[in-house]
């Protein structure tokens, strides 16, 4: 059993934080956990969004930052839709990504990789390339062949194009990349 | 109504079909689409998830492309980019959070009077068409209507979330796709997954999750009886077409053979437009058998009145 004291790892201005960052009123959440039951990736979870907000509400930073959840959470609003408060609970879960990030506590390489994969095609090119974001995901991580299995009727449908769309503003695009990744270096 | 379109990366690879018979429809229907110049991605689901600034920077170079259009409003078949272009306009109305867009971009985005971004606001191509168009237009329109095939619609997660921004439909029981099929003449039946999520991009990292969760989605429109699935999403079409031999694998199913249409495809077959503004060869899962179920019933029906009218004639005389 994990004992946890909470005068001495309790972290209020952990909570605070949150608050602030997502726009949400964590103390609105009773824990009736009708997030948890319409999460679709309730199964894959390490941790239970209702959980999670608990964490919050508790201020214990590490339980609520640390876990795979916030990077398999599908974004589908689910939780938000539903909680009885009101509370955009998708949106809480989006910023402790951001925080989980930033203290350096990425749980889940492969996706993070596929999000980044993503991103690079558009800032070379200023639009997302599938195949491309495929390409540069099974490179960087050697995972992902489950797609190999559907490449025969995608090709066969030319569905995933060879040749990505390049726009005439890319350069404007990888600018705003650029002044992102020094933005990122200075904080 | 002259509107600003944004087609969306997918509509030049993984969703040609729906980017073509999304033109064809609108067309139509006489809805102006002035395609929005050297548009870019908008980031998508990876945008958003590691920052909302940069996110909203691509959103924002869309808006402002699209403001030298002239067009009132944006419009994208896709949800992700619509609620992307959508979301990043909301936040964009805090002044501090505009600033910090306006930090990655070229030149700073117009402010209004109370400090927030002027941009343009943006729909899903679905919103437009019920609200703007009407269902009782598209029913006016129909030549070729479905003959009753049972479908259900299926929605993902998109298109009426997060609520508060979002503004349409009901975020859990959505009716506008359900509303068109029944105004082109298919059974829409009841299904409880139409918002249930169908594991998104998943798939690239790991095909188990959108496999589970596209998997018992087609598994329950199979049991409701329904002889086909119609969404509005180029990703959850992509996971239920596309993916449905895997999905029926992981789920440990018999192949589903359940066709999947874009909406605006059935809208193109009951407006009895071309062959070229559907692209039904684009489909992974043959919808052959199932249009020829189609044609068959509106011979029947047509064989029948012709009859009824004879006879009546015959009577008659």
């Amino acid at each position: 059993m994990n004992i946890t004291r909470l005068d001495k790892a309790r972290d209020l201005n952990f909570k605070r934080q949150v608050e602030e960052e997502s726009g949400q009123n964590l103390s609105a959440c009773y824990q009736c956990g009708k997030c948890t039951a319409g999460c679709p990736s309730a199964g894959v979870y390490d941790r239970q969004v209702s959980q999670i907000m608990r964490a919050v509400q508790m201020g214990l930073k590490e339980e609520a930052l640390k876990n795979r959840s916030l990077w398999l959470c599908l974004s589908c609003s689910t939780c938000s839709a539903r909680c009885p408060n009101n509370i955009d609970v998708a949106a809480v879960m989006e910023t402790l990504r951001m925080m989980a990030r930033r203290e350096g506590w990425v749980q889940d390489r492969p996706m993070e990789t596929f999000w980044k994969a993503f991103l690079d095609t558009v800032k070379y090119t200023g639009r997302s390339y599938e195949m491309g974001v495929m390409a540069g995901f099974m490179a960087r991580t050697l995972r992902g062949w489950g797609n190999v299995e559907i490449a025969p009727t995608a090709l066969l449908k030319n569905k995933l194009p060879f040749i990505p769309s390049v726009i005439e503003g890319r350069e404007e695009v990888a600018r705003i990349f650029q002044r992102y990744a020094e933005k990122q270096k200075r904080s | 109504m002259k509107y600003a379109y944004y087609p969306g990366c997918s509509g030049h690879g993984s969703s040609v079909e729906y980017e073509a018979s999304t033109r064809a429809v609108c067309n139509a229907l006489d809805m102006d689409l002035v395609e929005i110049a050297d548009w870019n991605c908008c980031g998508s689901t990876p945008g958003h998830s590691i920052s909302h600034e940069l996110s909203g920077a691509l959103a924002a170079r869309n808006l402002l492309q699209a403001s030298k259009t002239g067009a009132d409003c944006v419009i994208s078949p896709c949800p992700s980019c619509s609620s992307n272009l959508k979301i990043a306009r909301w936040r964009m109305q805090n002044p501090e959070f505009k600033a910090e867009v306006d930090s990655l971009l070229d030149a700073p985005t117009p402010a209004n009077a109370e400090g927030g971004a002027d941009l343009m606001e943006t729909y899903s191509v679905l919103q437009a068409i019920v609200e703007n168009v009407g269902v009782d237009a598209i029913n006016r329109r129909v030549t070729y209507p479905l003959e009753g095939i049972k479908v259900v619609t299926y929605y993902g997660c998109l298109l009426s979330r997060p609520a508060h921004v979002a503004k349409f439909d009901d975020p859990n029981n959505p009716v506008s796709l359900d509303n068109i099929l029944k105004a082109l003449g298919a059974e829409v039946l009841p299904f409880a997954l139409k918002t249930e999520c169908c594991g998104a991009a998943m798939g690239i990292p790991d095909v188990n999750i959108p496999g589970q969760l596209s998997g018992r989605i087609l598994e329950t429109a199979k049991a409701a009886g329904a002889e086909a699935v119609v969404t509005a999403c180029p990703l959850c079409h992509m996971n239920l077409d596309l993916r449905q031999r895997q999905a029926a694998r992981i789920t440990k199913n018999k192949p589903f053979e359940l066709p999947v249409f874009y909406y605006t495809q059935l809208i193109a077959l009951a407006f009895g437009l071309p062959e070229e503004s559907m692209r039904l060869d684009k489909l992974a899962v043959n919808p052959q058998p199932l249009l020829d179920k189609i044609a068959e019933r509106r011979a029947a029906r047509v064989q029948a009145a012709h009859d009824e009218a004879r006879k009546a004639a015959g009577v008659a005389s």
